[in-house]
């Protein structure tokens, strides 16, 4: 068992080395931060001023390059007057882990700074429902069209040529028509995540329902299945879960539309969140606040490939055969 | 090495003959009329069948044979309806056929489950198409499922089963539309050779207890004379009827026949239909220039 290799091409690993694997693929990077973060010797390539001595403008707390401090005790120390002190420090966008950590929690509990603002929950509930509007609005349309065009060749024809043209064109480019269409509120913003999703979302579900082996069409052929029952009998439920996964990954690439559909009319969300945070030069919540969208993706992807496992039982059957 | 004496194939004895007599009187359930397929391909126009004539009686078993590529699958879609003909007809029960139904029953080489229904509902899609009501459909559909053995099976998916079972469903669904006649295009071809001679005795007790002619194509030679009652020699470029052979051993059929005097005297003259002498067109001859014989290397 143990003596199985590690890298045997397309052989699936052991349970234990899964997850083994899948915890390094989060502490690797936890830890190269963490080296960063907290031993000094590593980068660090400021200083951080402990008592200013008697450097006129060095005040306590105070970020300079470590060439400044070099300079500047040098000129003190052929005078002769009182040397600097400082500690070597990390420039103020790396906040360390601990930090961030701890933004997990007040960057909640923050009040917003003014009346009209938001709490960070409310920023991230906006961004959610902004994902899930335009993702939804999305699929309503894609994926009929998307399945109607790998069942019939006439409707791919009509349709495919113009949406490969319209897929180059990149979503963030319609911002402005967007706005000008739809005003400055969510409009827009559901907007772009619906062109971001949408067009590729027609060519992926059409080329996944083309994958559907054609026997299974002719098999029910055979049986009397007539036009609509292949449709609704067959070919709809035979591309299920390939569908279901195709969903996942564009829901994947929603996300990836948000922040800049976020920027568009008023800047609203967890983008909003973000921009204002690095403005008040507070990179422990702007860490945070990036984290918690990468963990929102993740946690909904497992959650719906959960969900997959249980709807589609015979996906999971075949696994284990 | 002396080569045992066999009967010529065309020998059949008194039972065999009596069968042949009776199969003869039923009715026609399929007809092929000068039936001819031309696929026109970037390389031009290939003719896949030529002038096929034939007839098969009701319940009558009919093992079609030849090489690969010989046109054996165009035939059996070309029944099916899934494939039009270039030229001539298909009748069954004297009606001309176009395009695919159920009253001919169709098992592919593939199992083509359908792997979202358990075996229950596969077995019970095609008597849903029809229009049966569910509860219906479900009690016919269990008989059938009954019939070949997989009644624990029922609620099961295809992927947990095996080819064999697959197999088995695959059949079951296309008896439970009782067509007229099963169309099996080298349904056993993906499986092992004990399952594989498992499946055929299976089929052929089925056979045995229902109304149903069956057209059956394979490439193996043992295989088409164990079930067939007759066995339609295709030969290749194009696929024409080299001949129809009446299989001289009687039934029941038993595996134990696989070495009497009339099977192997019907399998040579199968063999020497579709492996006919090598000819000259050096073809199939190696290429021996580059060999040295063993030994040359250590002599002087
Ligand atoms: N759709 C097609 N287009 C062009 N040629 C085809 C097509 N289907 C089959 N053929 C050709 O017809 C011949 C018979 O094929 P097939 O019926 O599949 O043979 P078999 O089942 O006996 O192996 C082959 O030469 C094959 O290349
Ligand atoms: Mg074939």
């Amino acid at each position: 068992m143990s003596s199985s290799p590690w890298f045997a091409p397309r052989i699936a690993l052991s349970t234990k080395r899964t997850r083994v694997l899948t915890i390094v693929s989060f502490l690797l990077p936890l830890l190269i931060w963490s080296a960063i973060s907290y031993l000094p010797f590593l980068w660090h390539p400021k200083i951080k001023i402990v008592e200013p001595g008697d450097v006129s403008y060095f005040k306590i707390n105070m970020l300079v390059d470590r060439e400044v401090f070099d300079k500047e005790t040098l000129k003190v120390k052929e005078v002769g007057k009182v040397l600097p002190i400082g500690t070597r420090a990390n420039p103020i966008y790396l906040p360390a882990p601990h930090e961030v950590a701890k933004a997990f929690v007040t960057s909640f509990t923050t009040e917003p700074q003014r009346r009209s603002e938001q709490w960070l929950h409310e920023s991230l509930w906006h961004s959610i429902t902004i994902i899930f509007f335009g993702f939804i609005l999305s699929s309503l349309v894609g994926v009929p069209i998307g399945v109607l065009c790998g069942t019939y060749a006439a409707v791919s024809r009509i349709n495919e040529p113009f949406i490969e043209f319209f897929r180059y064109l990149p979503a963030p480019a319609f911002g402005a028509l967007a706005v000008a269409v739809l005003g400055i509120y969510d409009g827009p913003k559901i907007a772009i995540i619906f062109i971001g999703t949408f067009f590729q979302q027609v060519l992926i579900v059409s080329n996944t329902t083309r994958k559907l082996d054609i026997s299974l069409l002719e098999a029910a052929l055979t049986l009397g299945a007539k036009r609509m029952q292949l449709l609704f009998k067959v070919v709809i439920p035979g591309i299920l879960p390939d569908l279901f996964r195709d969903l996942r990954i564009l829901l994947g690439w929603a996300w990836t539309y948000l922040i800049v559909a976020e920027l568009i009319g008023t800047s609203s969300g967890i983008t909003w969140f973000i921009t204002q945070q690095a403005r008040y030069k507070n990179f422990d919540n702007v860490f945070a606040a990036i984290m918690m969208i990468g963990i929102i993706g993740l946690l909904s992807d497992i959650i719906l490939a959960k969900l997959g496992k249980y709807i589609f039982p015979w996906e999971r059957s075949a696994n284990k055969a | 090495m002396t080569q045992i004496e066999l009967p010529s194939y065309l020998e059949q004895s008194g039972e065999v003959k009596a069968r042949f007599d009776d199969i003869k009187q039923r009715e026609v359930i399929l007809e092929l009329k000068d039936l001819e397929k031309v696929f026109s391909t970037a390389k031009g126009d290939v003719t896949a069948l030529k002038n096929i004539n034939f007839k098969a009686h009701r319940r009558e078993f009919v093992c079609v044979i030849g090489a690969s590529g010989c046109g054996k699958s165009t035939l059996i879609r070309i029944l099916a309806g899934l494939e039009s003909a270039s030229a001539g007809e298909v009748l069954l029960d004297g009606k001309p056929v176009s395009g695919p139904g159920p009253d001919r029953g169709m098992v592919f080489q593939g199992y083509t489950l359908f792997p979202w229904l358990t075996v229950k509902k596969n077995v019970m899609f095609g008597l849903r198409s029809q229009g049966l009501g569910y509860a219906t459909a479900e009690s016919e559909a269990l008989q059938w499922i009954d019939l070949v053995g997989l009644e624990k099976f029922s609620d099961s998916y295809p992927d947990q089963l095996s080819g064999g079972m697959k197999q088995r469903v695959a059949i079951a669904r296309a008896l439970a539309n009782k067509p007229r006649i099963l169309l099996m295009d080298e349904p056993y071809g993906a499986l092992d050779v004990q399952t594989r001679s498992k499946m055929q005795s299976y089929l052929l007790e089925i056979w045995h207890n229902i109304d149903i002619t069956v057209l059956f194509i394979t490439h193996d030679l043992d295989e088409a004379i164990y079930l067939a009652d007759r066995i339609l020699v295709l030969k290749s470029h194009p696929g024409e009827v080299e001949e129809i052979i009446e299989v001289p051993v009687p039934r029941p059929r038993d595996p134990e026949q696989f070495i009497s005097p009339e099977f192997l005297a019907t399998r040579k003259r199968i063999d020497q239909l579709i492996h006919p002498p090598i000819t000259e067109d050096g073809e199939d001859k190696l290429n021996m220039i580059r060999l040295t014989r063993v030994g040359d290397e250590v002599e002087p």
